[in-house]
C-alpha cells in the first residue's frame, strides 16, 4: 500500500475544480464525495475493495462476505460461517455476477500535460531561487525576491495565453470549455499572487501601497479594455452610448490622464459644458497621489490631499455640476462619496476594485495593517444582502487581512493542484514570513506542500525528473520520499533506468542502486540476455548474481562453443574481481584470446594458473584441460616439464575425484578423453626433458 | 477530483482481489472462476489483458506480486485450501507479437487443511518469503532459501491465531529498530471472541539449535498486540508505508488505526466511519493528523480500546 499517497488522498476529498463562479464546499468532508467516481455501483448490491499503486489506484466490485459458500460442484463448503452482513439479499447463483474493475486517477494528470509548460519553467525558477546567494542588503534582498515573484506571475500569464489559444482552436466542446475553465483558473491565480507579492512580498508600505493596488485592479479587469476600444474607435466618441461609462471607469481607476483626454473630446463637442469641464479638468489634474520616490512625505500629502478634498468638496456644493449629472457623479466619486462609487457597481464588478477605488478617493495613504478594515466594508458594501462570499473572494480578503496561513489553506482547499501553493509558500518562506509552524506532520508547512507537489509529480513518465530538485530541497523528510518514490518509476527502458541510476548514485542512494540494478539484471537474465545481465549485476555490486551469470556464460560456452558478449567479458577490468566465478570467466576467455592470438606460452601459463590457483571450478577442469590438448599437440613445445607435472598432477586429481563417485567409468567419452590427455602429456613430457636437457647450442 | 476507466475484466464470475505490481504498469486480479489474469499497461495507458489462465480447483481469493528484484512473480490462494506461486516465462517470439505471455506453476503450499484466505509477499529486506492465512486460524510463514529456485519452499512456521483469518500484511519496515511483524485480522463471527486484529514480531534472539526432528519454529513468535473493537469481522488490515501505523477495516463500516507508543503499547488512535464523521463518544480533533501517511504522528488519544503489552504466546 502506497500511504504516500494518502496525503494527496485526504486533500483530494476537497473539492471542485476551482472556479471563479460557482462555490464550492470547503469544509474536507473526507471520505464522501457526492459525485460518484465509480458510476453505476450500487452499495446494496456490491462492495469494493481497492488497491493502491504508484499513480493510480484500483477499485474492484466484490463481496467479502464470500468465504463460506461455494459454486458449481467445488469440494464441500463447511470451512467458515456463511456470508453476513455483506448486505446482499440471497447470495447463491442469484449474486451479481462478473465485477467489474476500475482505474481511477486524479484528473490533474489530465492537465498535466496541458500545464507542463507551466511546471517546467516554474521548477527552473523554483531551483533559481533556492540556489542564489541572498543579498546582504535588505532592499537588495527585497528586490530580488519581488523579480522572483514576478516571474512566477510572468509564467503563470504564459501558460494563460497558450491555454486561451488553445481553447479558442479548440474544436470539441467539451475540450474548449474545459481550456476556458483552466483559463479562468490560472488568471485567478495570478490575481491572487499578485496581491500577495504587493502585500507580502515587497510588502509596500503607505503610499506605494495604493500605487500598486491600482495597478492590480487595472491589469485585472480585462473587460474594459474592450469597452475602451470600442468608444474610442468610434468616430464620435462623445457619441458613443458607452461614453461615459469609459470615462467613469478610468475614474474610478484612478487613471485621470486617459479620463481627461476624453472629457475633452466632450468638452470639443459640447461646448456649452466647457466651464464645468475646465474646473473638472482642472481639479482632475491636482489631485494628489502619493509618489514612488521620495519626493514627499506622506504627511505632506495627506496636507495636500486634504485641502484639495475640500475644494472639490466646495465646487459641488456650489452646485458647480448641477446641470451635468455625469460631471456630478464624477466629482462626488472624487470626494470619495460611497454611494456615488457603488452606483457604478456594474463597471467594477468586483468588490476588491470598490475597495481600491474608495481607498482611492477615501484614504490615498492607507497603511497595510489598515487594510482589513475597508476590505471587509468594501465586500460588505458591495455584495449587500446575497453576501456568500466564493472561494476567491475569501482568499483575497484573508490576504487583505495578513491571515498568511489562512490564504494558504484557503487556497489548498479552493486548488485542485498543488503547484500554486507550493511555491508561493516556498517564495514567502524566504521572505522570512512564515513562522516555523510546526505540524503533527513534524516538519513545517513549506515542506508539506512541497512534499505533496513534488510526489504529485512522480505519476508523470517525464516530469518526474522535476519532482526530484523539489525533494532535494526538502530538509526533512525530502531525502525519504525520493528514496520511496524512485523506487517506483517504470524501469522501461535501459535509458530511464541510466538515468534514474544517475540520480541515485549522484545522492549516495545505495540501497536503490542496489535494487534498481538487481530489477534490471533480472529482467535481462529472464530474456536470455546475459551481456546485459552481467553488466547490471556487476553495476549493483552483486556478487551472488555475478557469479550465477557467470556460471550459466560458461554452461553456454560448453553446450555450443562460443562465448556470446564478448565484447563485455573482455573489457571486464577491475570489476573482474566481484566474484571468484566471473574472474574465472575474464581470464577464461583471456585464455581464448592469447591462444587465438598464437601468443601460446603466455596462454599456456595462464590455462595452468587457473587450475593451480584453484581459481577454476572444479567442474570446468575437465575442460580446461581439453583446452591444453592442442596447445600440447602443437610441433614446438610448450609445456616446461614442471608445468606437465603439474598438468598430470591436476588430471589424476580429477581422475581419483571422479573415481569416487563411480560415474566416472560408465562414460565411454570421459574416458577416451582421458587416455588421450595422458598420452599427450606423456608425450610432452618426453620432448621437453629431451629440450631442456640439451645443452645449448648444440 | 478524481477519474474512473472501466475495464472490462471478462471474468466469468464475481472477483475477489486485484493487485498492482511494484511499478504500477502491470496487474493481476483473481476470481471466483478459479482464474487469474495479468494485465499490462500500455505505453498510451491502454490495459491489456497478457495472460488468463486456470489456476485453482476453487475460487481463486487473493492474488498478489513479488518485488520485482526476484523476477516477475506472482502468488495465489483459493478456496481449494492451497497456494501457489507462480513465474513468468518469456515467450516465443510469436507470442510476443500477440501480446501474450505464459506463467508455470512453480510450487503449490498445501500444508493447509481449510480454505487459504490472504497470502502475502514478505518485504524484499527480508528475503523472498511469504505468509498465508487460513480459515481454520493459522498462519504459516515459507521461505524460498534460493532465490533463483522458486520450487523449493520451506514451511519456517506456525502461526495458531485461535480464530479465523481473512486477512495478513507486513510490516514493511525495514528499520533495525523494529523485528519483523505481520498483522492478522479475522472474520470470526462469533461475539464472544474479541481479538479480531493481532500483530505477531519474530524475536531472532532465541535461536535454538536445529534438533533432528527439525523444529519449525526456529525463531520466537511474540503476539505483540491483539485488539477487540471491531465488534465485526475485519476484512482487511494494511500498515503504512513506515511500519508505524496499522489500519484495519471491518464489516461494522468503520476503519480503525493503531500504533505503539514508545513503551511499545499499542492503542487504537482514530477510528474513521464511512461518511467521515468520527465514532461518537470518542475525541474527534486527532483523526486527520493521525493520517496514515505520517511518520511522526502523536498518539492523540487513547480511546476505548484495549491494549495487550507483550505476551508470550
Amino acid at each position: 500500500m502506497s500511504s504516500l499517497q494518502t496525503g494527496v488522498f485526504l486533500k483530494q476529498v476537497s473539492e471542485d475544480l476551482f472556479q471563479i463562479l460557482p462555490p464550492c464546499r470547503n469544509h474536507p468532508s473526507c471520505l464522501t464525495d457526492t459525485s460518484p467516481v465509480v458510476p453505476g455501483a450500487d452499495p446494496a448490491r456490491t462492495q469494493l475493495c481497492f488497491e493502491w499503486g504508484p499513480a493510480e489506484m484500483l477499485l474492484c466490485e466484490t463481496l467479502f462476505g464470500r468465504r463460506g459458500g461455494e459454486r458449481r460442484g467445488a469440494p464441500g463448503g463447511s470451512a467458515g460461517p456463511a456470508p453476513t452482513g455483506c448486505g446482499v439479499a440471497g447470495g447463491g447463483d442469484g449474486a451479481p455476477g462478473p465485477s467489474r474493475v476500475f482505474v481511477v486517477r486524479r484528473d490533474q494528470d489530465i492537465y498535466m500535460e496541458t500545464l507542463r509548460k507551466l511546471f517546467n519553467e516554474s521548477h527552473g525558477i523554483f531551483v533559481g531561487l533556492q540556489r542564489c546567494e541572498e543579498e546582504r542588503a535588505a532592499r537588495a534582498r527585497n528586490a530580488q525576491l519581488v523579480q522572483v515573484s514576478k516571474n512566477y506571475r510572468s509564467v503563470i500569464r504564459a501558460c494563460m495565453e497558450d491555454m486561451h489559444q488553445a481553447a479558442i482552436s479548440a474544436r470539441d466542446s467539451a475540450l474548449h470549455s474545459q481550456y476556458s475553465i483552466q483559463v479562468s483558473i490560472l488568471s485567478a491565480m495570478e490575481l491572487i499572487w499578485n496581491l500577495c507579492e504587493i502585500l507580502f512580498v515587497e510588502a509596500a508600505p503607505a503610499g506605494p501601497l495604493l500605487l500598486r493596488l491600482l495597478d492590480w485592479v487595472q491589469l485585472h479587469i480585462c473587460d474594459v479594455d474592450n469597452m475602451v476600444r470600442e468608444v474610442l474607435g468610434s468616430e464620435n466618441p462623445s457619441k458613443h452610448k458607452l461614453f461615459w461609462n469609459v470615462v467613469d471607469i478610468f475614474v474610478l481607476q484612478g487613471r485621470m490622464d486617459e479620463a481627461r483626454h476624453l472629457l475633452s473630446k466632450e468638452a470639443i463637442a459640447n461646448p456649452t459644458s466647457m466651464n464645468m469641464y475646465k474646473i473638472l479638468d482642472d481639479l482632475m489634474k491636482k489631485m494628489p497621489v502619493p509618489s514612488l520616490g521620495n519626493t514627499q512625505t506622506l504627511t505632506e500629502m495627506e496636507l495636500k490631499w486634504q485641502h484639495w478634498h475640500e475644494e472639490c468638496q466646495r465646487y459641488l456644493q456650489d452646485g458647480t455640476f448641477a446641470s451635468n449629472s455625469h460631471m456630478e457623479s464624477i466629482c462626488k466619486i472624487l470626494l470619495g462619496d460611497e454611494n456615488a462609487i457603488l452606483e457604478k457597481k456594474e463597471l467594477m464588478t468586483t468588490w476588491y476594485h470598490f475597495l481600491v477605488t474608495r481607498l482611492l478617493y477615501s484614504h490615498p495613504t492607507v497603511k497595510p495593517m489598515e487594510l482589513r478594515f475597508y476590505a471587509q466594508s468594501s465586500m460588505d458594501m458591495f455584495l449587500g444582502e446575497e453576501s456568500n462570499p466564493e472561494p476567491l473572494d475569501t482568499i483575497l480578503m484573508a490576504a487583505f487581512e495578513f491571515e498568511l496561513h489562512q490564504v494558504i489553506k484557503e487556497c489548498s482547499v479552493a486548488l485542485s493542484n498543488w503547484w500554486f501553493v507550493a511555491h508561493l509558500t516556498d517564495l514567502l518562506d524566504h521572505c522570512k514570513l512564515l513562522q516555523s509552524h510546526n505540524l503533527y506532520f513534524g516538519s513545517n508547512m513549506r515542506e508539506f506542500l512541497l512534499l505533496e507537489y513534488a510526489s504529485g509529480l512522480f505519476s508523470h513518465h517525464s516530469l518526474w525528473q522535476l519532482g526530484v530538485d523539489y525533494f532535494d530541497h526538502c530538509p526533512e523528510y525530502g531525502r525519504v520520499y525520493l528514496e520511496l518514490h524512485i523506487e517506483r518509476i517504470p524501469l522501461n527502458t535501459e535509458q530511464k533506468a541510466l538515468k534514474v541510476l544517475r540520480i541515485c548514485e549522484q545522492r549516495q542512494m545505495h540501497e536503490q542502486v542496489r535494487s534498481i540494478c538487481k530489477i534490471m539484471a533480472m529482467k535481462a537474465l529472464r530474456n536470455n540476455r546475459l551481456g546485459s545481465a552481467l553488466s547490471w549485476s556487476i553495476r549493483a555490486k552483486d556478487a551472488a548474481f555475478a557469479t550465477l551469470i557467470s556460471d550459466r556464460f560458461l554452461k553456454d560456452y560448453c553446450e555450443r562453443g562460443y562465448f556470446s558478449d564478448l565484447d563485455l567479458i573482455d573489457n571486464l577490468g577491475p570489476s573482474m574481481l566481484l566474484s571468484d566465478r566471473l574472474t574465472f570467466l575474464g581470464k577464461y576467455r583471456e585464455f581464448h584470446r592469447l591462444y587465438g592470438e598464437k601468443r601460446f606460452s603466455e596462454a599456456a601459463r595462464l590455462l595452468l594458473m587457473l587450475m593451480t590457483a584453484h581459481i577454476a571450478p572444479c567442474s570446468f577442469w575437465m575442460t580446461l584441460l581439453t583446452d591444453a590438448l592442442p596447445l600440447l599437440e602443437q610441433k614446438e613445445v610448450i609445456f616446461s616439464a614442471e608445468q606437465t607435472y603439474e598438468l598430470m598432477r591436476c588430471l589424476e586429481d580429477l581422475t581419483a575425484r571422479k573415481l569416487d563417485k563411480q560415474k566416472f567409468q560408465d562414460d565411454d567419452v570421459e574416458t577416451m578423453k582421458v587416455e588421450m590427455l595422458r598420452l599427450a602429456l606423456a608425450r610432452n613430457l618426453a620432448r621437453v626433458i629431451v629440450k631442456e636437457g640439451t645443452l645449448e647450442g648444440s | 477530483m478524481f477519474v474512473a476507466r472501466s475495464i472490462a475484466a471478462d471474468h466469468r464470475d464475481l472477483i475477489h482481489d486485484v493487485s498492482f505490481d511494484f511499478h504500477g504498469r502491470r496487474m493481476a486480479t483473481c476470481s471466483s472462476d478459479q482464474s487469474v489474469k495479468v494485465w499490462d499497461k500500455s505505453e498510451n495507458g491502454d490495459w491489456h489483458c497478457t495472460a488468463s489462465w486456470k489456476t485453482h480447483s476453487g475460487s481463486v481469493w487473493r492474488v498478489t506480486w513479488a518485488h520485482p528484484e526476484f523476477g516477475q512473480v506472482l502468488a495465489s490462494c483459493s478456496f481449494d485450501r492451497t497456494a501457489a506461486v507462480w513465474e513468468e516465462i518469456v515467450g516465443e517470439s510469436n507470442d510476443k507479437l500477440r501480446g501474450q505471455s505464459h506463467w508455470v506453476k512453480r510450487t503449490t503450499l498445501v500444508d493447509s487443511r481449510t480454505s487459504v484466505t490472504d497470502v502475502k509477499f514478505a518485504p524484499k529486506h527480508m528475503g523472498l518469503m511469504l505468509a498465508t492465512c487460513s480459515a481454520d486460524g493459522v498462519v504459516r510463514i515459507y521461505e524460498a532459501p534460493d532465490v533463483m529456485n522458486l520450487s523449493q519452499w520451506s514451511l519456517q512456521h506456525e502461526i495458531s491465531c485461535k480464530l479465523s483469518c481473512s486477512c495478513i500484511s507486513w510490516n514493511p519496515s525495514s528499520s533495525r529498530a523494529h523485528s519483523p511483524m505481520i498483522a492478522v485480522g479475522s472474520d470470526d463471527n462469533s461475539p464472544n471472541i474479541l481479538a479480531k486484529v493481532q500483530i505477531y514480531e519474530y524475536n531472532e534472539n532465541t535461536r535454538k539449535e536445529l534438533t533432528s526432528s527439525g523444529g519449525l519454529t526456529k525463531f520466537e513468535i511474540h503476539i505483540v498486540a491483539q485488539f477487540d473493537n471491531h465488534n465485526s469481522q475485519v476484512w482487511r488490515v494494511s500498515w503504512n508505508i513506515t511500519g508505524t501505523v496499522l489500519a484495519s477495516s471491518g464489516d461494522d463500516g468503520c476503519v480503525r488505526l493503531w500504533k505503539a507508543n514508545y513503551m511499545d503499547n499499542w492503542k487504537c488512535t482514530g477510528i474513521l466511519k464511512g461518511n467521515g464523521s468520527p465514532v461518537n463518544g470518542s475525541s474527534q480533533q486527532g483523526i486527520f493528523n493521525a493520517s496514515l501517511g505520517s511518520a511522526n504522528t502523536s498518539l492523540q488519544n487513547s480511546l476505548n480500546g484495549s491494549s495487550a503489552s507483550r505476551k508470550q504466546s
